[in-house]
């Protein structure tokens, strides 16, 4: 479809209320840096997800990043939006100031030559993340048994798509309609969200990162709204198995656990833990479910499922701003709160 | 054995000396300067533009550059901005102990190399030494004359005027970036003094109104502060902002927006719409000018916004940065 085309058949479309949620926080970040709220119908509503990583970890796991930090000999290391989620009291860069050490890495594997500089010191990595990250971290494990690296340690928050997709169906999050997302459909394969689309009726749209690519995605899901199946408007990346390789790797060093989201609970079957055999390098990831708001007035939780826009949040733009965050989704870029205050 | 930078290099003695004499005299050469006396006195002008920096950039040398020639650009970019010419510059050496004493005369090399191509004289400096790992940090100040008919400032920005940039957004961030994190590319730093250009857009008459260097923060983080500052507002358009294949995929990558990426040799300016074209040709005449063009339009839609027209047909508001961006940039 050209694109004149598609911004026609978005901004004039003029049948029932539809709400769509975009799963992923690339995709969150994709639709406010190409303007797309602003080019469709008011009858099309764009819903964020749960689909951000740092937004869905709870206060506990931060919590127990603070210690780790503040631990004599040990070193968090972790990606950058992390340093910022609030915890229950403090955030990672809060810690910082007061002595705790944390780095900032653009990639895990950067952690091996940390541990192989400095063998006394402990480096822990904050492996937050959904099966497109996964992969990365057994990756990293395979170098560190093959290198013999004794000091390095993952403390795990990673989550799973697809049944965070169906806990939000069960309770209450009215969707017409899901942006599937194409980074993680790369590794799953696009069929991961075949069941979910048959069980509620509702259209599945799997895309890519692409002003354009997003605009056709949406497209799809307004032609074939109501119809339970998945498409794929994402093959040059996606296929239907997806990256068996990545799949085996990531089932040799992990295995499906329950896991904690930010506002939400415990949700079965929606994490994966390292596996027994591995556990040793684990910094002790089991049991942070504790889910403490630094500000009760936060509404994280009601965001993250799509019964709230950040705006209605009464603590949005005032008190919450991206200096000075009071929920996760405040932090990264990929937030839902952080996408909506910067396309004020 | 690689000769290091100790304490002693700082204690003001005969070690201090010899370190002075042996590599930042014999760079900066000049009649003001080799008086060695405890200031400078230099000749003076109706109207001076003065400005001050600090250069941390780690690491201190980069693809396309140094923390030496970055520290004259960044300095003499300042004071172009406001319409001045460049004259100059005194600079506060920070040295970590350990630091090569080799790699301090590559740094200073290159700082001379680079005032002389900015035209400035460095006529004051000093020396101190603190213990860390090596590196070193440099302090200017810069001075330069404005002649009498130039009022280049935020406030002359007015509707219907036209939004010129210099080049290619992003360069110097995603070079420093790269090299950080190992990523083998060929993006180099562009770091340059822009006299030429600027001393081009005076040369064609054109009526400047206000020009910004694009530094930490990037285009956007510049263009939000102008349309505050000047109660417009400014519209972009994303087909028509310069950034090179190799900058764009960098970004893709690495989930950047070259909108708020640092160039250390790349400015906006704002022109009335009349003489866009013209500037345009001007620029690119000039050396370190040569990829400008017109990236948007100042209007009077709602003051103090800037908006993007996004390729796909939306429009996109932008803020000022949000949080830290990349540390240690310049």
């Amino acid at each position: 479809m050209k694109l004149e085309k598609m911004r026609e058949l978005l901004q004039n479309y003029d049948g029932p209320d539809l709400h769509l949620m975009e799963v992923c926080g690339s995709h969150t970040a994709a639709i406010s840096k190409n303007g797309i709220r602003g080019m469709l119908s008011p009858k099309i509503h764009l819903i964020s997800g749960p689909g951000c990583p740092v937004c869905v970890t709870p206060t506990a796991y931060v919590d127990k990043l603070a210690v780790l930090a503040l631990t004599p000999n040990t070193c968090v290391v972790t990606f950058g939006d992390m340093l910022r989620v609030p915890g229950s009291r403090y955030s990672l860069s809060e810690v910082q100031g007061m002595g705790g050490r944390a780095v900032m890495v653009y990639s895990p594997m950067d952690i091996l030559t940390l541990a192989q500089k400095e063998p006394d010191t402990t480096f822990v990595f904050a492996a937050v993340g959904f099966e497109t990250t996964t992969p990365v971290y057994a990756l990293l494990l395979e170098e560190v048994i093959e290198k013999k690296i004794e000091n390095m340690k993952l403390l795990t928050a990673l989550k799973t798509m697809p049944g965070v997709i169906g806990y939000l169906c069960e309770n209450g999050a009215s969707m017409q309609g899901f942006l599937a997302p194409g980074h993680v459909a790369a590794v799953t394969g696009s069929k991961i969200f075949q069941p979910l689309a048959e069980k509620y009726q509702i259209p599945f749209a799997v895309s890519g990162f692409e002003g354009e690519e997003i605009l056709r995605a949406l497209c799809g899901l307004v032609e074939n709204r109501e119809k339970g199946e998945v498409f794929n408007y994402y093959p040059s990346v996606v296929s239907e198995e997806g990256n068996t390789k990545a799949q085996k790797l990531v089932r040799k060093y992990f295995t499906k656990s329950d896991a904690a989201w930010r506002g939400m609970g415990i949700i079965p079957k929606t994490g994966m833990k390292l596996r027994a055999e591995y556990e040793k390098y684990d910094a002790g990831s089991l049991y942070l479910n504790e889910d403490n708001k630094r500000n009760k007035a936060c509404c994280c939780e009601k965001i993250l499922m799509g019964k709230m826009q950040p705006k209605e949040c009464p603590l949005f733009g005032t008190i919450c701003r991206p200096l000075t965050p009071q929920g996760a989704c405040m932090v990264s870029t990929e937030g839902s709160c952080h996408s909506a205050y910067i396309s004020m | 054995m690689e000769e290091r930078i100790t304490m002693v290099h700082g204690s003001g003695g005969a070690a201090t000396s010899e370190l002075i004499d042996a590599i930042f005299a014999k760079e900066f050469a000049s009649d003001t300067l080799d008086k060695m006396e405890d200031s400078a006195v230099v000749e003076g002008a109706g109207r001076i533009a003065v400005t001050t920096d600090s250069f941390v950039v780690t690491p201190v040398t980069f693809p396309g550059g140094d923390i030496g020639r970055l520290c004259i650009c960044g300095t003499v970019n300042d004071l172009l901005m406001r319409g001045a010419k460049p004259k100059y510059i005194t600079c506060g050496f920070i040295l970590q102990e350990g630091l090569e004493v080799s790699k301090l005369k590559e740094i200073v090399h290159s700082m001379a190399e680079c005032a002389k191509e900015a035209g400035v004289e460095i006529v004051a400096g000093d020396t101190k030494v603190v213990s860390g790992n090596g590196e070193l940090f440099i302090n200017t100040a810069g001075v330069g004359f404005v002649p009498k008919d130039r009022e280049v400032s935020a406030e002359r920005v007015c509707v219907t005027d036209t939004v010129i940039v210099s080049g290619n957004l992003g360069d110097h961030h995603a070079a420093i970036l790269g090299t950080r994190m190992g990523i083998a590319n060929h993006i180099q730093s562009d770091n340059a003094p822009l006299g030429e250009i600027v001393d081009a857009l005076f040369q064609a008459q054109i009526d400047v109104h206000a020009m910004r260097d694009i530094t930490r923060g990037g285009l956007a983080t510049v263009l939000k502060e102008l349309a505050k500052a000047s109660h417009t507002t400014i519209e972009l358009e994303e087909e028509k902002l310069p950034v090179t294949p190799q900058v764009k995929d960098f970004c893709g990558l690495l989930g950047l927006d070259p909108l708020y990426m640092g160039n250390e040799g790349k400015l906006v300016a704002i022109v009335p719409a009349s003489q866009a074209e013209e500037a345009v040709l001007a620029i690119k005449s000039a050396k370190y000018g040569q990829d400008a063009c017109i990236a948007g339009y100042v209007t009077d839609k709602e003051p103090g916004k800037l908006y993007l027209k996004t390729r796909i047909g939306g429009l996109r508001n932008l803020e000022v940065l949000q949080g830290e961006g990349l540390p240690r940039i310049c």
